[in-house]
């Protein structure tokens, strides 16, 4: 099995979904939805499988890159298609692939035009997405991650909301901008090393001036910042995820969001170590008032969505502060936060869509007593907001707690200040699901609302069982994720020493010729 | 003496051949008692293939011809290629042009061709007077091109504008080549680069000669509108019938890059230290100017008229950096500018009611409903302009910024970016018309099969470019190499 370019095919068996369902099906326009939406969802459930082989064959002792597929692809500008996953990058490749496949079956009934172009669109989102993860040539990384832009630009623009277009222009223009800075510091470095493999890359852009340093790492601080996204770059999201479609959001949130925390972990941290270093404290500064200031914005809002994607601000804001910690909890704590947002906050959305559905709004004064007439969903609702809280024996526990821990380790005070995230976590969440389950029905809509179907549970459960999985027994995550966390932060340390020497030697030559 | 007057035209033996075929056509049409159009189109496009086949199995190595008047290389034909395959793209295009773009007259092909043929005689010039002939007859043949449809104002006003302007240029290059001669006593490329290597210090140089180096920069960035010299293109470019500007916003750009290139790099290549600033401020200026001008614009055709001055910034760019990876840089980009230009064009031809033909932007809403097909070969250009990979246009952008980078021009580069993100805006803007907006009134099919196949090619290789750019890539290398020895 084995022998087979396993990645590959993952990234491009949806790619070929999308193609047939773009070539092949025909007809009126009901079948042709009908038969689009199967496509879609066997293909991405085949991928899902194909992904489970690769967990089932990995190898967790080993913290080199695995699966790996290295062909030439531009020759004379040394680019090549180099593949492989490593115990970080894989379970972002999983939560894509389980994730897509709950986006379609979310769509399946609330997309009602153009579903063939929808189902193509997420397909090619997956292909792309998937790609990131996987690529270890920086070209590679930077086509996939560029490319996303398209697909995610076509489902808020088409399916979205009311102000679908403003939130899909902003949302281009802001990304496509930050990443351009990308463009630039990636041809700076190869233009330095002569060499696009990420692999080579972590060996060698540590050895540059530690000025270049810096500067390559604001370029990648403003492409990955809006990614995350950081304050002060986070304006575009509110309105992207309040304006996507149900699924857009969930994909949004549950993944692309995790592509600039990647991005740190994968080019930031190991190939530029002396300049994270130097950058701790701007980064520790700005994740904590991304987690007091949008707390406090989540606190105050009238649409269901908006509140959710500000928390999701707030709780990237934990990610970003666990990876820069440089201690194992943190980085781990901050990769377990990633995984555990995108379960709960994909969760969370799709119970937005759930009501959205039925009522047609988001406003959450609109609702009431929801728990009275959708029991089921009340308990749904009630669990995902628990886990976004981080109640014990949930998945959100396990992430927010070791990214304390580690930033407990570097400084009580940030550690102090991230805890208020928590706290105002706890309020706004807890203060939404009173607004929207508990009560009196007030709103006579609300009474002729049904509980959930067969379909929407099926989203849910497989969420469900993770976020349960992962907080009670999340031994499994961090055993898989220890070779390759402690491999870079061996990397981080080890260019660290060497500059702190360098500098100490310096400052010798400047005392000895004073 | 047979073998020596042989050997001395032998290299110019496929424009020699272009010419010679160009006129017999020209005979053949006026002898023609019906419309010939059709015909001579055909003919021509095999010429063009006929041509382009000699000048592949033509000699690789650096040849002159015409006692040095006129040289040949692996760069020039290059080049030509890229010339020709811009006219083989073109022809089509205009037979499938509805009744009132007025280019469906048996001239038309002919036209392109001296066109052509002047744009292939001006890369290979080796001397100012050659290279002013070449831009000559390329010239004429464009100003009549540009206003072939008579009866209709607009093309009209764009022919006699760019007549004016264009004889102002000519102005400005003869007084350019005439300092140049009275400074240096010599209009020869080579004996130029000889006098300047023959000098220690070149800023010790007389002022007069660095007057007439600007000049003629002044004179091919007219011809490749780059601003400050790019006022015309809109108002040509929306006068002209769309074939026509379909042609005029590539082949002729090629050319005069690319011998503003050898300009440069070849007699003034000593002089880098002078030239490169000034190749610098018209590159910012013209991929500022660009994406600013082109967010207002409401005709498609004028749109793409900022769209193209932003895209000779980043030529400029790359050959700002002077360098083999700039000038290599330099022909990958303008390939894939042909491929994104045409196939822009031939969906600008489709866009008509009525039979006639719609040049609002607004026309496309809805677009994705009735043409399903062309409007993802219209995202993929437009992403492709945009510089989003993976499309070609996204190489293309690389592989200039990465010159401009090895040659320490960081901030002409943020520019580059910074520009290329504000222009992306309306570049989405047409896929947001396409695919958001409901439809408006809806355009009507064109049934074309030229226009069809057109478009299909450009989109098939700029959505594919990415799964094979090692040959371009590699002819590129060459060419570029043949520059730097």
């Amino acid at each position: 099995m084995l022998g087979y370019p396993l990645l590959s095919f993952i990234i491009f068996l949806p790619l070929l979904g999308a193609f047939f369902i773009f070539a092949l099906i025909r007809g009126d326009e009901e079948t042709k939805a009908c038969n689009a939406k199967n496509m879609a969802l066997w293909t991405s459930c085949i991928t899902f499988v194909l992904s489970l082989i690769v967990l089932a064959n990995f190898n967790s002792s080993s913290d080199g890159f695995q699966f790996e597929e290295n062909i030439n692809w531009i020759k004379g500008y040394n680019i090549n298609y180099h593949l492989g996953v490593d115990g970080i990058s894989i379970f972002f490749v999983l939560l894509t692939t389980l994730l897509t496949p709950i986006c379609i079956l979310a769509s399946w009934k609330s997309i009602t035009k153009r579903v063939a172009e929808y189902m193509i669109a997420f397909l090619l989102l997956e292909t792309l997405v998937i790609g990131v993860f996987c690529a270890l040539d920086f070209v590679l990384f930077y086509v996939f991650f560029e490319a996303m832009l398209l697909p995610m630009f076509l489902i808020i623009g088409i399916w979205g909301g009311d102000r679908k277009v403003y939130a899909a222009f902003k949302f281009f223009l802001y990304t496509l901008a930050g990443s351009v800075f990308l463009l630039l510091a990636m041809l700076y470095i190869y233009q330095q090393t002569h060499t696009m493999d990420i692999p080579a890359l972590m060996q060698l852009v540590p050895n540059l001036p530690v000025v270049a340093q810096k500067w390559l790492f604001i370029a990648l601080l403003l492409s990955f910042a809006v990614k995350v996204p950081m304050w002060p770059v986070h304006t575009w999201l509110p309105d992207a995820h309040v304006q996507a479609p149900t699924a857009g959001s969930v994909i949004l949130a549950g993944i692309l969001l995790k592509m600039g925390a990647y991005g740190f972990l994968r080019f930031s941290l190991p190939m530029l170590p002396a300049a994270s270093h130097a950058m701790v404290p701007l980064i520790f500064t700005l994740s904590v008032i991304a987690v007091i200031y949008a707390s406090l914005v989540a606190l105050m809002q009238q649409d269901m969505k908006k509140l959710i994607a500000y928390s999701s601000i707030a709780h990237m804001g934990f990610v970003t502060i666990g990876i820069f910690t440089f201690n194992i909890q943190g980085v781990e704590g901050a990769i377990i936060q990633m995984i555990s947002h995108g379960l709960v906050s994909g969760a969370l959305f799709l119970c937005v869509g759930v009501v959205y559905d039925r009522l047609h709004t988001r406003e959450i004064s609109h609702f009431g007593g929801v728990a009275k007439k959708m029991p089921f969903y009340a308990a749904v609702l009630l669990f995902f907001t628990m886990a976004s809280i981080g109640l014990p024996g949930t998945s959100g526990f396990v992430g927010e707690f070791l990214t304390m821990a580690g930033v407990y380790e570097v400084s009580r005070t940030f550690a102090a200040l991230t805890a208020t995230g928590v706290i105002l976590g706890a309020a706004y969440m807890l203060w939404l699901y009173a607004r929207v389950a508990l009560g009196e029905i007030h709103n006579r809509e609300v009474k002729k609302m049904d509980d959930l179907e067969l379909r929407e549970t099926l989203c849910f459960l497989p969420l469900a069982v993770l976020v349960m999985v992962l907080g009670i027994y999340p031994s499994y995550v961090t055993n898989i994720l220890q070779h390759p966390v402690e491999n870079l932060l061996k990397q981080v340390q080890k260019h660290d020493q060497s500059y702190i020497a360098m500098n100490l030697t310096q400052n010798q030559i400047i005392k000895v010729t004073q | 003496m047979m073998q020596f007057l042989l050997a001395d035209i032998l290299p110019a033996v496929p424009e020699m051949v272009m010419a010679t075929g160009a006129m017999l056509l020209l005979i053949l049409g006026v002898l023609q008692k019906k419309n010939a159009s059709l015909m001579l189109t055909q003919l021509a496009m095999v010429l063009i293939v006929v041509t382009a086949i000699l000048l592949l199995h033509a000699p690789h190595g650096a040849e002159t011809a015409f006692s040095g008047m006129f040289v040949s290389n692996r760069f020039i034909i290059f080049a030509k290629i890229l010339i020709l395959i811009s006219g083989l793209l073109v022809l089509p295009l205009a037979q499938g042009a509805l009744p009132s773009a007025g280019t469906k007259f048996f001239e038309y092909p002919i036209l392109i061709l001296f066109a052509m043929i002047g744009m292939m005689l001006m890369v290979s010039a080796n001397n100012f007077l050659s290279f002013y002939i070449g831009l000559e007859l390329q010239s004429l043949s464009i100003y009549v091109l540009a206003a072939c449809n008579r009866d209709n104002e607009k093309s009209s006003e764009a022919g006699l504008k760019y007549f004016i302007l264009g004889s102002l240029t000519s102005g400005i290059l003869l007084y350019g080549i005439s300092l140049i001669y009275g400074f240096s006593g010599t209009i020869e490329f080579n004996a130029l680069h000889g006098f300047f290597v023959g000098e220690v210090n070149p800023t010790s140089m007389p002022i007069g000669l660095l007057v007439g180096l600007i000049l003629v920069i002044t004179a091919s960035a007219f011809k490749i509108s780059a601003v400050p010299f790019h006022m015309w293109t809109p108002d040509v470019y929306e006068g002209a019938p769309t074939p026509v500007t379909a042609f005029m916003s590539t082949a002729p750009k090629i050319a005069a890059s690319v011998i503003l290139v050898r300009l440069m790099l070849e007699p003034f290549a000593s002089w880098q230290g002078q030239w490169q600033q000034v190749i610098i401020v018209l590159s910012a200026a013209s991929m500022v100017i660009g994406a600013l001008g082109a967010l207002r614009q409401r005709n498609i055709k004028r749109l793409m008229a900022y769209s193209s001055i932003g895209h000779v910034g980043f030529v400029l760019m790359g050959l700002a950096s002077a360098s083999d990876s700039g000038v290599q840089a330099i022909l990958i980009y303008l390939g894939i500018y042909i491929s994104m230009s045409i196939g822009v064009f031939s969906i600008i031809m489709m866009m008509q009611r009525h039979g006639e033909a719609r040049e609002s932007t607004s026309d496309l809403s809805g677009f994705a409903k009735t043409h399903p097909l062309a409007a993802i070969a219209m995202t993929i250009f437009m992403l492709s302009m945009a510089g989003i990979p993976p499309f070609a246009g996204f190489f293309g952008k690389y592989y200039v910024l990465l010159a401009a980078l090895d040659a320490k021009l960081y901030t002409l580069a943020v520019i580059g970016v910074l520009s290329s993100v504000i222009s992306t805006y309306y570049y989405i803007n047409i896929i947001r018309l396409m695919y958001f907006d409901e439809l408006g009134e809806p355009l009507e099919k064109l049934h074309s099969e030229a226009i069809r196949g057109v478009l299909m090619l450009t989109a098939v290789f700029n959505l594919f470019y990415v799964i094979y750019p090692t040959r371009l890539i590699h002819g590129a290398i060459a060419a570029a190499q043949t520059l730097f020895l």
